[in-house]
């Protein structure tokens, strides 16, 4: 039988939303406080979902130490603590959270051979969050 | 079509072991989770139905109703136990929390009348849930 799996995770992480291609009176319209060229930073909570048969011998979609492991190697360790404009996925992309949900979903779908990718659910704040599935709609 | 959803929580305990693999491939594959000696958690368990709203009452389902069925077939069953000694699916099956979602499902299915059963989720951790469908 077919079940979803999702885990959570922590990193924080430092950005400015700023476009080259605006002026400095249109990005400062557009990205208000968060143009500030000092950037700032939040504590992204991350959520990863896969999917796949529940395999019988280990009752398990996927071994969460695998899941674990991946992200921490490809995801948390690439974004956590960092300044995320010095990266070069955002050297031309304006490093929102919607360009940074995108951009995990990639990695995963990219190399993670367990399961299947559902979706990246990415909470920037407690108060705004973002969800990607790639081509598909996100399952509620 | 609306969507209502019910939470409820429980506390059991439980391992993981699978008899058919060596002591080494239990403990290799199930690390920690294989102490004989089981460990807990607190689950929180959300209900999903489905259905159209009910002209007289309103309703999509009675939540008496549904509380009463979710505290009869799930809770009573696996609220402070040691899933893998008590719960009969689980002297079979591992505990996980993919299979307790599939229990879940599979005991409240056949009981629901005029809702639809859309999505079982249960949280073992604040950071670790499983989503079932009801999909094969």
């Amino acid at each position: 039988m077919k079940a979803h799996l999702s885990r959570r995770y922590l990193f924080s992480a430092s950005h400015r939303l700023h476009s080259d291609a605006m002026s400095v009176d249109e990005n400062r319209s557009t990205y208000g406080k968060c143009n500030n060229p000092y950037g700032h930073g939040h504590n992204y909570r991350l959520e990863v979902t896969v999917s796949g048969p529940v395999d019988a011998s280990t009752g398990m979609v996927c071994n969460l130490v695998d899941l674990d492991g991946f992200v921490e190697r490809e995801v948390l360790s690439r974004y956590d603590l960092e300044n995320l404009n010095t990266l070069k996925e955002f050297a031309e992309n304006v490093p929102t959270t919607e360009n940074l949900c995108v951009e995990i979903f990639e990695i995963l779908q990219r190399g993670f051979p367990h399961a299947h990718l559902e979706k990246v659910r990415l909470e920037e704040t407690m108060m705004n969050s973002f969800e990607y599935a790639g081509s598909a709609e996100p399952r509620k | 079509m609306v969507y209502l959803t019910r939470k409820a929580e429980f506390s059991a305990s439980h391992y993981y072991h699978n008899p058919v693999f060596s002591a080494e491939e239990n403990r290799r594959i199930f690390g920690r989770c294989n102490n004989p000696n089981g460990h807990g958690h607190n689950y929180t368990l959300e209900v999903t139905v489905k259905g159209a709203v009910d002209a007289r009452s309103g309703f999509v389902v009675d939540l008496k109703q549904l509380k009463e069925i979710m505290t009869r077939e799930v809770l009573d069953a696996m609220d402070h136990r040691f899933l893998n000694k008590e719960v009969p699916e689980f002297l079979t099956q591992i505990p996980t929390t993919e299979n307790i979602a599939i229990a879940v499902w599979q005991r409240l299915a056949p009981k629901l009348q005029k809702a639809q059963l859309h999505r079982v989720r249960v949280y073992e951790t604040p950071d670790l849930f499983v989503d079932f469908y009801g999909e094969p």
